[in-house]
């Protein structure tokens, strides 16, 4: 019989990770090369996300060299990007900045990946007064501390499902009902991100003075939403809003297949990460979903073109994508933000570079961007899919979108 | 929360539809309960890994549904990998702390939780997943009340794997020795059973009970890496409400935790769900002791 009484535990084998990967020091502008800094996640949970993000940071770069670099004070720079590998702890995050900005001397930031690693890191560059652009950090608590050197070309987490409640508005009244008349059953995670999108959708309903009837919290290990859905089937409210990450989109849709809820709008959070369309075919029909970006925009600017040609431009450049992440669009978008700022700012100057920054007023294929006071973009609406057909497709706001809603949402159980 | 408890009043049906769902979830609770309680009353080991096998079984489910079988064949085979699994990890770190003292097993077992949920995250990683078993759903009292076919043909599948579990303890011969292991093990030691292939047993098929129990969770609910704790948690409610050894209580305690857990959910919100399940386990432990302390008096 097997019998092994004294295993022999081998002890501790010390990790140290190394850091050199940078090899020589960096400073703001070397020779002809203007260096940008950013700690991001290529290790670790949020490393499928990260590298999305440098893939996008990348394509901007190549792009903007390729097309005549950066002009500044008469003279033409290229772009480069010094990254460090934060490990996804935003602890390591903060270090990593400080080393950049302190031993690397880089004087122009671009942000990490998720809102927990920028809330790290943006104190950092705020004491060095060194701007950052960032693109993937939506929580809104980011914009209310009164940073001056933070700028953020994505929209903030309430606006992600608040879109939903004007277009239950808007179908309301154009079907002879007031906007007012409107019920809403609410079913959002206890994290803060769910919670930011919470207080958006609660914004939005107060205006249009429509009426709560249902408002659940979600459990962070949920796995059964029946108790939930049980009500809403029995006081039918008009709009479903849900958000508890992937958990959240798969359960939720699940369960309305097998309760048969025919509540005739419901919007969502994360249907993308829980594979709705592939998963539940049918029962995820005219699901609303909403989304920082989708190559379907009709959005344009000069250094990618429209958001398909980037879409295109994307997959030729990186292997392996068969749709292309908005968290890469986004970052890209950020690199071009600089491109545009140091530009306008015709200096180094980091002080100099902020002001243009906070001037920024610019299209891009990812939408228009122009900063509020607090940094964060005004002027990029967070996009409503829904889906028809297996396929996603914009429905709201209306000056962007490619279909007209459906109305009541048409699932096939 | 007067507004839910009315409603249940206005329509009566809503009461069946939450009865339902949470009675046919609850024998699934049972079946992994089952399995702590057998390791719990054989080894005296507190299995806090027990929620971790339940996910692992469901992962199984997954994977067969990716290489497009269907997941209920998922059942005998995650029975029977787990049950591999459950003897490799008694032999590797069951068996050494089998006799220490009540805290090195809970560290060992919690320890073990932990490396599965990792491993579980390294492998098939963060977000959720289903195993979808493609049944029809039920219609009853004109479509007021659904039911979902897997949750029924869970139930029967829950319902044969216990009974069979049942027969095998009383009839055959490694279920005698367990029996006779649990009541006195120095005696059955004496008796020439060897007691350490017989925790051996006892582990191994706890752990294939669980991953059986997974599968079925995975068609009716979704898993993910760090779900498993909930389900440790249910599983020592119910054992210590329904006691060891006995399993006509194991069965009644998952049932009405299933039942009371979709009830809480709709009375007091979904997150007091997990909740309900956690207040449960202190209001049984202080029944009991109030139980006891009586007893002792009455001793006295």
């Amino acid at each position: 019989m097997l019998h092994v009484k004294s295993i022999c535990m081998t002890s501790a084998i010390a990790l140290s990770l190394g850091l050199g990967l940078a090899g020589e020091a960096a400073a703001k502008v070397e020779g002809d090369t203007i260096i940008l800094g950013s700690a991001i996640s290529l290790t670790g949970k949020y490393s499928t996300n990260g590298i999305h993000a440098q893939n996008g940071y990348e394509l901007s770069v190549k792009r903007i060299n390729e097309t005549g670099g950066v002009k500044v004070g008469g003279k033409t720079y290229k772009l480069k990007v010094v990254y460090y590998d934060d490990e996804s702890t935003p602890a390591r995050g903060a270090q990593l900045a400080e080393r950049l900005i302190q031993q690397d001397g880089v004087k122009f930031m671009l942000g990490p990946y998720s809102s927990g690693l920028t809330k790290a890191i943006a104190p950092v560059t705020e004491k060095y007064k060194i701007p950052m652009v960032e693109a993937e950090g939506a929580s809104r608590s980011l914009f209310t501390q009164g940073y001056k050197y933070l700028f953020a070309v994505l929209s903030t987490s309430e606006q992600y499902l608040a879109s939903s409640i004007s277009l239950a508005g808007q179908i309301a009244e154009k079907n002879g009902r007031k906007a007012s008349d409107v019920t809403i059953a609410m079913a959002f995670e206890n994290d803060p991100f769910s919670q930011d999108v919470r207080a958006g959708v609660m914004d939005d309903a107060k205006k249009l003075g429509m009426k709560i009837v249902i408002d659940d919290k979600l459990p962070r290990d949920l796995s059964d939403m029946s108790a939930t859905l049980t009500k809403v089937k029995a006081v039918k409210p008009d709009l479903l809003v849900v958000s508890g990450h992937s958990k959240g989109a798969a359960t939720a849709t699940r369960q309305l297949k097998e309760m048969r809820i025919d509540t005739p709008i419901v919007a969502m959070t994360h249907c993308e990460a829980a594979q709705v369309t592939a998963k539940f075919e049918g029962a995820s029909e005219g699901l609303l979903c909403p989304t920082q970006w989708a190559e379907s925009l009709s959005y344009r600017g000069q250094y990618f073109g429209s958001a398909a040609d980037y879409d295109k431009l994307f997959k030729q450049t990186y292997e392996g994508y068969k749709s292309v992440p908005y968290q890469a669009a986004q970052a890209s978008a950020a690199v071009l933000v600089w491109k545009d700022a140091l530009e306008r700012a015709n200096s180094f100057d980091t002080a100099k570079v902020r002001d243009a920054l906070a001037a920024t007023e610019m299209e891009t294929f990812y939408g228009n961007i122009k900063f509020s006071a607090a940094g964060n973009n005004i002027a990029k609406p967070m996009v409503l899919r829904q889906i028809q057909g297996g396929k996603y497709r914009v429905v709201a706001p209306a000056e962007w979108a490619s279909e007209e809603v459906v109305f009541p949402r048409n699932p096939k159980y | 929360m007067w507004d839910n408890i009315s409603l249940l009043i206005i329509a009566p049906l809503l009461n069946i539809q939450l009865l339902l769902d949470g009675v046919l979830i609850g024998a699934i609770f049972a079946l992994a309960a089952y399995g702590l309680a057998l390791v719990w009353g054989v080894t005296n080991v507190k299995n806090l890994a027990q929620g971790d096998l339940v996910i692992m079984g469901g992962y199984v489910a997954y994977v067969f549904t990716t290489l497009g079988i269907h997941p209920i064949l998922a059942l005998p085979v995650a029975f029977v990998l787990m049950f591999g699994f459950g003897w490799l990890i008694y032999r590797l770190i069951i068996s050494h702390v089998i006799d220490r003292d009540l805290f090195t097993s809970l560290l060992a077992t919690f320890g073990l939780a932990l490396v599965i949920q990792q491993l579980l995250n390294l492998i098939f990683g963060p977000d959720v997943k289903i195993a979808e078993s493609g049944f029809d759903i039920l219609f009853l009292f004109g479509g007021q009340v659904t039911l979902a076919e897997i949750k029924l043909v869970s139930l029967i599948l829950a319902g044969l794997l216990a009974t069979a579990i049942v027969i095998f303890m009383k009839t055959s011969r490694m279920g005698q020795a367990i029996r006779a292991t649990a009541q006195n093990p120095r005696a059955a030691k004496i008796m020439g059973i060897d007691t350490d292939q017989v925790y051996a047993f006892t582990f191994a098929m706890n752990s294939a009970i669980c991953g059986a129990a997974g599968v079925l969770i995975s068609m009716i609910w979704v898993i993910q890496p760090f779900f498993g704790t909930s389900y440790s948690i249910r599983s020592f409610v119910i054992v210590t409400a329904a006691g060891l050894g006995n399993l006509p209580g194991v069965i009644i305690a998952g049932l009405g935790l299933g039942a009371a857990e979709q009830f809480s959910g709709f009375v007091i919100g979904a997150e007091f769900q997990q909740a309900t399940v956690v207040g449960l386990l202190v209001a049984v432990l202080i029944f009991r002791q109030l139980q006891m302390r009586r007893h002792r008096r009455v001793v006295a």
